[in-house]
């Protein structure tokens, strides 16, 4: 290397060139807004709309407390799903046969019929098996209860979407497990930590950003999907209370829109979290550094301006170790 | 019992389904030994290792770390497969290096030297920490303590993995190609502090393409080929005046 130049050394002035210009993009988007303002005080003044209803009914207490309970249910099924789902994950992963095969069978229930056919058997349990008895079989039970008492109509929505719910979570969780590199087992492993320890600190936590995603996705479905407990029967919940006021006073529109508004502020409010969550879990990924330094290999890049000669290869060698010094 | 051997294996075989990897490996390395098994890829050096340890199970044979068989306990003339636990507790004591470094991405290099200690040995936060950064400091990144694996060049990841290996005080290191995943420039600083802990008198077993390496640092050099030992004995005459003919042709492609 002792008859190269070195080329380079000091910065050249920036390229100042023409932007490229996206006329389209601009017309698009004017054309897209005269539109939507079109729509907009069209909706405003269109009676059907009926927007002093909506007005009166989005803070109707029975609207509120509908939305409330609406919120309890999705965050009620949601908890249980995640831990019954992560459990039904570790199963399917898990090398005992017996331990997969549960989680197998049950993910084959609960994923292979509707939701909605499944909250109906939730609501007909109580007809099909009328007392909940503790004993031992075959003898007199110590105590019994009828099935209608011990389990109200709340409490069967809220197991009915949560046992459906986990068969979706745990392939999430499966996926996430999955998702982590096996040397990360390994090495754990080699120091001597236990199969727990290296799910709970090593693996877990590195397939939260896999499993977040998808199950926000969840979380939000989850809050739509409690429309459907009307199915057991519950009533209470913020869907199937907008279309009984709606019944009596005919007024569906302005109810449906504050419904609307109802799951539209409780999907946003749980947008952020995820935003916040993804964060938390994106360390070590990002490019925050401990120093804010410009990357010492990058900055000695700058300023080489390479001459490729034509028909031949050029090989490109990265600068020394700039932390040679460090040790 | 200084004199014990730290690895003896006898006879160790190691089949993955009809394929034998390990075909009869018996060897043996003594205490403040460095070993270096050197063979073309396939020839089952990184299974030893590997077995050594018991991440994987040996078929056939025994093996045994500072007299103690690995992954079975022996009694009445019977071997009984150990509980996970125990396994574990044999591991401890072994420190493993691997080709892909394999550190914890989300954890800082302090957190992953110091994670083994605090969960598995349950040790108090303050001392581990302490000879945490004394271990990186040692490996010469004590300035990168906070920093995340994905912001250290291949050469800082794999000597955080000696530090965090470190970590458990282990009397036996294995490395697994510890350089062969790094630039050609950055093999150096690790083959450096590899050199610093032979010289610290820890017993080391070497799977490296490195000969240069072999040739300075190790105590014996192993070569192995198609699931045996074709040649062993003192580095530098192995090299110099390899016996077979296999030694011959591997040697004559990467010397």
């Amino acid at each position: 290397m002792t008859d190269t130049a070195v080329s380079g050394g000091k910065t050249e002035p920036g390229i100042k060139a023409i932007r490229l210009r996206h006329p389209w993009r601009n017309t698009f988007a004017v054309v897209l807004l005269l539109i939507v303002a079109l729509f907009v005080v069209d909706a405003a003044m269109r009676p059907a709309y009926d927007w002093p209803a909506v007005g009166k009914y989005l803070f109707d207490q029975r609207i509120s407390q509908a939305a409330f309970v609406t919120l309890q249910l999705t965050v009620y099924s949601m908890i249980i799903a995640i831990i019954l789902g992560v459990t039904l994950a570790i199963m399917r992963l898990s090398p005992n046969p017996v331990v997969n095969s549960i989680a197998w069978v049950y993910l084959w229930v609960f994923r292979g019929t509707p939701v909605y056919v499944q909250l109906v058997f939730w609501g007909l349990i109580g007809t099909i098996y009328q007392s909940i008895d503790i004993g031992l079989p075959f003898t007199e039970p110590w105590v019994s209860f009828p099935t209608r008492v011990a389990l109200s109509a709340f409490v069967l929505a809220i197991v009915g979407l949560a046992l459906n719910e986990a068969a979706y979570m745990a392939e999430i969780v499966r996926a996430g497990l999955l998702s982590v590199d096996s040397g990360q087992e390994e090495a754990a492993t080699a120091l001597g930590m236990s199969w727990f320890q290296t799910m709970v600190r090593v693996i877990v936590p590195q397939s939260m950003r896999v499993i977040i995603p998808p199950a926000g996705n969840e979380v939000i479905s989850m809050l739509k999907t409690t429309s459907l407990v009307t199915a057991i029967p519950f009533t209470l919940e913020l869907y199937t209370r907008s279309r009984d006021i709606a019944a009596v006073t005919f007024e569906t529109v302005p109810l449906l829109i504050v419904a609307s508004i109802w799951y539209l502020f409780f999907t946003s409010i749980l947008m952020v979290g995820q935003y916040f969550l993804e964060k938390r879990f994106a360390r070590g990924i990002g490019d925050r550094r401990p120093d804010k330094k410009a990357d010492d290999a990058t900055a000695a890049m700058t300023g080489v301006t390479p001459v490729v000669g034509s028909g031949q290869p050029t090989v490109v060698l990265p600068p020394t170790d700039p932390h040679k010094g460090d040790r | 019992m200084p004199d014990t051997p730290m690895v003896v294996a006898d006879r160790v075989s190691k089949s993955f389904g009809s394929n034998e990897v390990l075909k009869s490996i018996s060897l043996e390395v003594k205490r403040g030994e460095v070993m270096c098994l050197v063979g073309p890829s396939g020839s089952g050096k990184s299974t030893f290792l590997r077995c050594i340890n018991h991440l994987e199970v040996v078929s056939a044979g025994r093996l045994s770390v500072d007299g103690e068989l690995i992954g079975y306990r022996e009694a009445n003339d019977k071997l009984y497969e150990m509980r996970p636990k125990e396994a574990a507790r044999q591991r401890r004591d072994i420190g493993m290096v691997f080709q892909r470094f394999n550190l914890f991405p989300h954890m800082t290099a302090l957190q992953n030297v110091m994670e083994a200690p605090i969960r598995v040995k349950g040790l108090s936060k303050a001392g581990v920490e302490a000879n945490a950064r004394a271990l990186l400091a040692r490996v010469g990144l004590a300035e990168r303590a906070d920093y995340y694996p994905a912001h250290l060049s291949g050469g800082q990841q794999q000597r955080v993995a000696i530090a965090r290996a470190l970590a458990m005080e282990p009397k036996l290191m294995l490395f697994d190609e510890p350089t062969s995943a790094l630039d050609p420039e950055l093999v150096g600083e690790v083959l450096d502090v590899m050199q610093g802990l032979a010289r610290d008198g820890m017993t080391m077993i070497v799977v490296t393409h490195e000969m240069g390496f072999a040739r300075e640092v190790a105590d014996s050099l192993v070569f192995m080929d198609g699931g045996v030992v074709v040649e062993s004995g003192v580095p530098t005459e192995v090299l110099a005046n390899p016996q077979h003919h296999r030694t011959q042709a591997f040697l004559s492609k990467v010397l």
